[in-house]
């Protein structure tokens, strides 16, 4: 059965923003893995508890590159409060909607982006309360 | 440019088909049935194209029955093996890990009913033995089915040998020839097939058409009941003009088989050497063994789905058996019967090729497939792991 993807899905998959590593991060994040299908590695720069840049890496079909594109544009020049914030409805709509077998893509982004965050508030000996550490751990995050 | 190269899916009706069912829409409107002369037009056109479809299988024309599908025509002739065997109090099945659904899932349901059925493994390149065959049957054996060659990795399988042991240890022998029907020379009495089928449009005739070859004396349970036709095995009234635009693109493919098959080879072969130079590539399915269209490769580092989009933005009609556009979790069943790990089956790429295909469009495949590989690895994490 062939899959309608919304022009917005195909925009972000054809032309994703913030693809790349940063080397010199604050906090990174990973979760999925490559026996399910999609990794989602994300890197962020963070001043001042403001994310000033994001950079990301997906293995995964072209929902999974979409929503990691739009997600690290969403959080992008944000408090990391409000990244913190976003969540995998907000990525859905921010796309124009997603078939519903590729929601999961929209949750492994919100996960991806919480991973690093998590990671940044380890660093600085913050507690995390916001991480639920199975999913960072590479479990097949939103795949019912 | 535009190149479709997903012919193992389905393909594009061929002129000489096309002519025929337009020609058949327009004037043979009458039913088989029927005693006045619209219907002995309509019987004898039809009596013509099983007979013609016959011969080229080296089977006899009552032995050919028309279905609506390959699916359709593997169903039946499992479902009728299971019956008859049911009959002896036989209620084993042989078949293989990488058949189509159309054929495992019919299995299970078997299952489902009380048979069981043995599944054998294949090796790496996809291929079962008759030795395998030979050492998995049973006293309460009714029916081995192997599929001649599957359509995700190309790969033949020794159907002449396969087709021997059933006959000599007295077992019923089925063959899923959907991919390899009127592109690989069939001869089911030299070959020992008992059942075969086969799908009108894999070899460019119109989508909703198969046939079912059951040798004479072997009973075909009723699969429809209802009128007379198809020798009251399956009744309803014959789509005969997509009848005879199948049985005209059968006779084409099969009379033209030995040039296609050495053209689409030589495309194929051109495409698969070409894509070998891809870093971390695998080329699935048998080297030499394998169906003149079928170019099937794993790429490490990627995923199917967007692999396939990608080269659909490139105007490159292709199919993976990633778990993405299965819509499954998994990948296919085919690549992890090879023994492939899942994260590699998930970047799977199938190209297949017909002889509508070109020098040109496999030189241009060979440039954007690269490309699109590539461009998929700058931004995949396990890539950037496997090379830093
Ligand atoms: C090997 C094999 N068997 C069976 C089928 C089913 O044929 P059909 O689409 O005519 O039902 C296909 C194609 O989809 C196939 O490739």
């Amino acid at each position: 059965m062939a899959m309608e993807y919304s022009e917005k899905v195909m925009e972000h998959f054809a032309h994703p923003h913030n693809v790349g590593v940063i080397e010199d991060a604050d906090a990174v994040g990973e979760v999925g893995n490559a026996k399910c299908g999609d990794i989602m590695r994300m890197y962020l720069k963070i001043e001042n508890d403001v994310i000033v840049d994001v950079k990301f890496q997906t293995f995964g079909c072209a929902s999974a590159i979409a929503t990691s594109s739009i997600a690290t544009d969403m959080i992008k020049g944000k408090p990391v409060s409000e990244a913190l914030a976003l969540t995998n409805q907000a990525v859905v709509e921010a796309l124009d909607g997603l078939p519903a077998v590729k929601v999961h893509c929209s949750v492994l982004a919100e996960q991806a982006v919480k991973a690093a965050l998590a990671d940044y508030y380890r660093k600085q000996g913050r507690e995390v309360d916001f991480c639920d550490c199975d999913t960072c751990e590479g479990g097949c995050c939103g795949h019912e | 440019m535009f190149v479709y190269a997903d012919n193992a899916a389905t393909t594009a009706m061929s002129p000489v088909a096309i002519q025929t069912m337009e020609r058949a829409l327009e004037s043979m409107y009458g039913n088989p049935s029927s005693l006045h002369q619209k219907g002995r037009e309509a019987n004898l056109a039809m009596i013509d194209a099983r007979r013609a479809m016959a011969e080229r299988l080296g089977a006899e024309e009552r032995e050919l029955y028309f279905t609506g599908c390959g699916t359709e025509a593997d169903n039946w002739a499992i479902r009728s093996a299971a019956r008859l065997g049911a009959e002896k109090g036989k209620r084993h099945l042989i078949t293989t890990a990488i058949e189509h659904h159309a054929v495992l899932h019919t299995m299970a349901a078997l299952e489902r009913e009380g048979y069981e059925v043995t599944y054998l493994p294949v090796s790496p390149e996809g291929l079962v033995t008759a030795e395998q065959v030979a050492a998995a049957i049973r006293e309460d054996t009714c029916l081995v089915s192997v599929m001649y060659a599957n359509n995700e990795i190309g790969t033949i399988m020794p159907i002449p040998a396969i087709g021997k042991v059933c006959r000599e240890r007295g077992v019923l022998f089925h063959t899923d020839a959907v991919q390899a029907a009127a592109h690989l020379p069939i001869n089911v009495v030299e070959q020992d097939i008992d059942m075969l089928s086969l799908s009108g449009h894999k070899f460019h005739g119109p989508k909703g058409t198969g046939a079912l070859y059951c040798r004479k004396g072997i009973r075909l349970a009723p699969f429809i009941e209802g009128g007379a036709q198809e020798r009251g095995k399956r009744a309803g009234t014959e789509a005969l003009p997509a009848i005879l635009a199948m049985s005209a693109a059968f006779c084409e493919a099969c009379d033209h088989m030995e040039e296609n098959m050495a053209r689409v080879t030589a495309l194929r072969d051109k495409l698969i050497e070409g894509l070998r130079t891809i870093p971390k590539c695998r080329l699935n399915g048998h080297p030499t063994q394998r169906l003149p269209g079928n170019v099937s490769f794993c790429f490490e580092g990627i995923e199917g789905e967007s692999l396939l989009l990608r080269l659909d933005m490139a105007g490159i009609c292709a199919s993976s058996g990633s778990a993405c556009t299965s819509g499954s979790l998994d990948p296919s069943h085919v690549l992890l019967a090879l023994g492939l790990p899942h994260e590699i089956a998930h970047g799977s790429l199938r190209l297949s090729l017909c002889e509508y295909n070109t020098e040109e469009e496999v030189d241009y495949m060979l440039q954007q497939v690269p490309q699109v590989v590539a461009t998929l690895r700058e931004m995949s994490p396990v890539w950037y792991k496997m090379t830093h």
